[in-house]
């Protein structure tokens, strides 16, 4: 596809996502942006690049370098009747906000006997593979996904990363969207008139027989890859875009792995107590007749995330590495 | 060579228990004969064989829950002249051997005797769910998995295409396993009424019958019985159903893959409430021989059979009209739902003492409302009216009952 077809037009994740910033601060006057550096600095990822001198400092605000200040500063304007975009630079300095997000946000509708939403929607972006090492490299949303009361988004596609966060705004209560860094360059075509796009269902990005690919964010693109490799061999993958970590749509995966039998799950998150874990139980729970091989998972290796590049891309799921689980999985039984 | 399988006791159940077999490898059987006990989520079920032969082997185990259509034991027909075929228990056996079975008169029976430190099959859930559907034995399966673990594409490959499927059995149900046996049959009327009211388009007619006569009449012949020999008032309904269908024969049968299907016997089943809760509708097997007497003997050994276990396999399958009496609640009116495949269900209130007209006359007089349910694929409301009607009609001259 090219930018020239009709009704198309080529851009990137980062302009996707200051797209559907510029459309909501301009539909809902209650809708507003702040963050570190999101004003003069344009945002640490250049996402809202010009919003500044767009929309003004009432709207587009700076914050000082505390994230359980501004993030409860964001909680309070949303008890107050705002919708706030409240902007965490990455995942990685959102320990120091998480007091903020799990124990107040996620429970002030339940502590007020059902009186106070939060409509607050909190940005961040996730995810190695950049050189950023070990404090910089986290993929944690499976983490927050742990948490009742908030919703999980996690757009890997620019049309998810352009339609998630009106949805999200829309939402009556707190809403965390995972932006993966490394996504922010990749281009792609959008309709014209692309728009808001439900957050509640997963998607089957390729259909397919042989063994159902569960993923999300930048594992995704990952998936789509090593889909192409095998399909090359005769093993249609079938790859399923979770887009939504909580609350999970379980029904896509588990009517995918009714049709295939196999289910391989890809997280760049760690392993032990992950979002991986609690979709192969899922897998287990609702549709354990129709496994035909053991729930397999490719997750990120359990270490810190080495700077060194050959060593961080030997850390973290790869497409070869797909192929290769999903080529022993189906085997003989091809 | 035939394959006895677990058979289907209804339309709502996916599988059953082996509580025991009555019979041994070596035991000749005629059709009809109970071979095995089965608990279904609704009871205790005598199965009977429907071939000639010998015994050759058992090839579940009591305490065992199989799908419907997998393969229970092997009966040697009298016509079959091949050999018999030995199943070894105790491993997985070499293609050769499959090639060159052992001959055998009348092996032991294999499963039942299999030392229990037999080798667990290793197999993949969906594997297992495959070959109790397509009635392919585990062990006669050879792995290409990982460690020797049997997938589907192995079951598939040893099922024979030439092998005729059985029906298979839907999906198990994702949540917690039937632990509980009340919940179990809650969940089988729930699946076959479920699928009767999306299914069938029912249709309602009601009436009134005076029953006076027939009352009167029981009354003067229960007294010259001895009290075990007495009927009930059910009973002489129930005959009034039999000899109406001699005059409206399409009620009486089935609805099965888009054609109406009219039986020729009247299996009559009839809904017996069961103490522990739920309910169950074995059938008084060729209603249209029997008498009163007869009616009512066969309907006191039902009961009793159902409340205590020991139901035949065919009194579950092969009802063709289906009688449903709530009269004893002080119901008035049931408006009942049809068990599929069957087309009509009649339904019995209490006799209530009521004002009615006759003859330009208001007296009172004993009323049962009867009602009929009624697919309306397979018959319409005129044929239900001529029912209903025929029904009352045979309630004025108990006599001729």
């Amino acid at each position: 596809m090219t930018g020239t077809e009709i009704g198309l037009r080529t851009l990137t994740y980062r302009d996707a996502v200051r797209e559907a910033i510029r459309e909501a601060l301009q539909k809902d006057e209650r809708d507003f942006l702040m963050g570190e550096d999101v004003g003069h600095y344009g945002g640490c990822f250049a996402v809202s690049k010009g919003l500044l001198e767009e929309f003004g400092p009432e709207r587009i605000r700076d914050t000082p370098l505390s994230e359980s200040g501004f993030v409860g500063a964001g909680i309070g304007a949303a008890l107050g009747g705002m919708r706030p975009i409240v902007e965490v630079m990455t995942v990685n300095f959102s320990m120091l906000a998480a007091d903020q997000i799990i124990n107040n946000a996620s429970v002030y509708l339940y502590m007020s006997g059902g009186q106070f939403n939060v409509p607050l929607v909190i940005r961040m972006a996730t995810g190695g593979g950049r050189q950023l090492a070990a404090q910089h490299s986290r993929c944690l949303e499976g983490w927050y996904a742990h948490i009742p009361g908030i919703k999980i988004l996690s757009p890997a596609t620019i049309e998810d990363a352009r339609g998630m966060l009106w949805t999200a705004l829309e939402d009556p209560d707190p809403v965390l969207i995972f932006e993966n860094s490394g996504l922010y360059n990749m281009e792609g075509t959008l309709a014209a008139d692309a728009g808001p796009v439900d957050i509640h269902r997963a998607r089957v990005r390729r259909a397919g027989r042989d063994v159902s690919i569960i993923t999300y964010s930048a594992g995704l693109f990952k998936s789509l890859e090593a889909a192409q490799i095998l399909a090359a061999e005769g093993i249609e993958a079938e790859v399923i875009d979770l887009r939504t970590l909580r609350p999970l749509d379980e029904g896509t995966f588990l009517d995918s792995v009714a049709r295939t039998h196999r289910a391989l799950i890809v997280d760049e998150g760690w392993r032990s107590g992950g979002i991986s874990a609690e979709i192969a139980s899922r897998i287990m729970e609702g549709a354990f007749y129709e496994l035909d091989a053991p729930v397999a998972r490719l997750c990120s290796l359990e270490a810190p995330m080495p700077y060194a590049k050959h060593m961080e891309t030997a850390v973290m799921p790869q497409a070869d590495r797909i192929v290769d689980l999903a080529r022993r999985m189906v085997g003989a039984h091809g | 060579m035939a394959e006895f399988r677990m058979p289907s006791l209804g339309s709502d159940m996916e599988a059953g228990t082996l509580i025991e077999w009555r019979v041994k490898p070596g035991d000749r059987v005629q059709r009809r004969d109970v071979i095995a006990v089965v608990e279904t989520e609704k009871a205790a079920i005598e199965i009977e064989v429907y071939e000639d032969g010998i015994v050759e082997a058992l090839l579940v185990q009591p305490g065992r829950k199989v799908a419907v259509g997998t393969v229970m034991a092997i009966i040697r027909t009298e016509a079959a002249t091949e050999p018999p075929v030995a199943f070894e228990p105790s491993s997985r056996p070499e293609p050769v051997k499959k090639a060159a079975p052992e001959k055998k008169a009348a092996p032991e029976p294999p499963t039942i005797q299999a030392p229990p430190e037999a080798p667990r099959i290793k197999a993949s859930p969906y594997a297992r769910r495959l070959a109790a559907e397509r009635g392919v034995d585990l062990r006669r399966v050879e792995g290409t998995g990982p460690a020797g673990a049997i997938g589907a594409a192995d079951v598939q490959r040893t099922a024979s295409p030439t092998t005729p499927e059985a029906k298979p059995a839907p999906p198990p149900p994702a949540g917690k396993p039937a632990s509980d046996s009340r919940a179990a049959m809650r969940r089988a009327i729930a699946a076959a009424m479920a699928r009767s009211k999306r299914e069938i388009p029912h249709y309602y007619l009601q009436t009134r019958i005076d029953m006076r006569r027939t009352l009167d009449w029981l009354a003067a012949e229960n007294l010259r019985r001895p009290i075990q020999e007495r009927i009930l008032p059910v009973v002489p309904l129930i005959r009034a159903v039999v000899l109406a269908l001699g005059e409206v024969p399409e009620l009486n049968g089935f609805w099965i893959d888009g054609s109406h299907r009219i039986a020729e016997a009247i299996h009559l089943g009839f809904v017996i409430n069961l103490r522990q809760g739920g309910l169950i509708a074995p059938a008084l097997l060729n209603a249209e021989e029997k008498r009163l007497d007869e009616l009512m003997a066969d309907l006191r050994d039902l009961i009793t059979r159902a409340r205590s276990g020991g139901l035949r396999s065919s009194e579950m399958t092969d009802a063709t009209i289906t009688v449903t009496s709530l009269g004893d609640l002080g119901v008035e009116t049931v408006f009942g739902i049809i068990y599929p495949p069957q087309v009509a269900l009649v339904g019995f209130g209490k006799i209530i003492d009521q004002p009615w007209c006759e003859n330009g006359m208001i007296g009172v007089r004993p009323i049962l409302t009867a009602t009929l349910s009624a697919d309306h694929r397979a018959t319409d409301g005129h044929r239900g009216g001529l029912f209903l009607d025929a029904l009352g009609r045979r309630l004025q001259e108990p006599s001729k009952l």
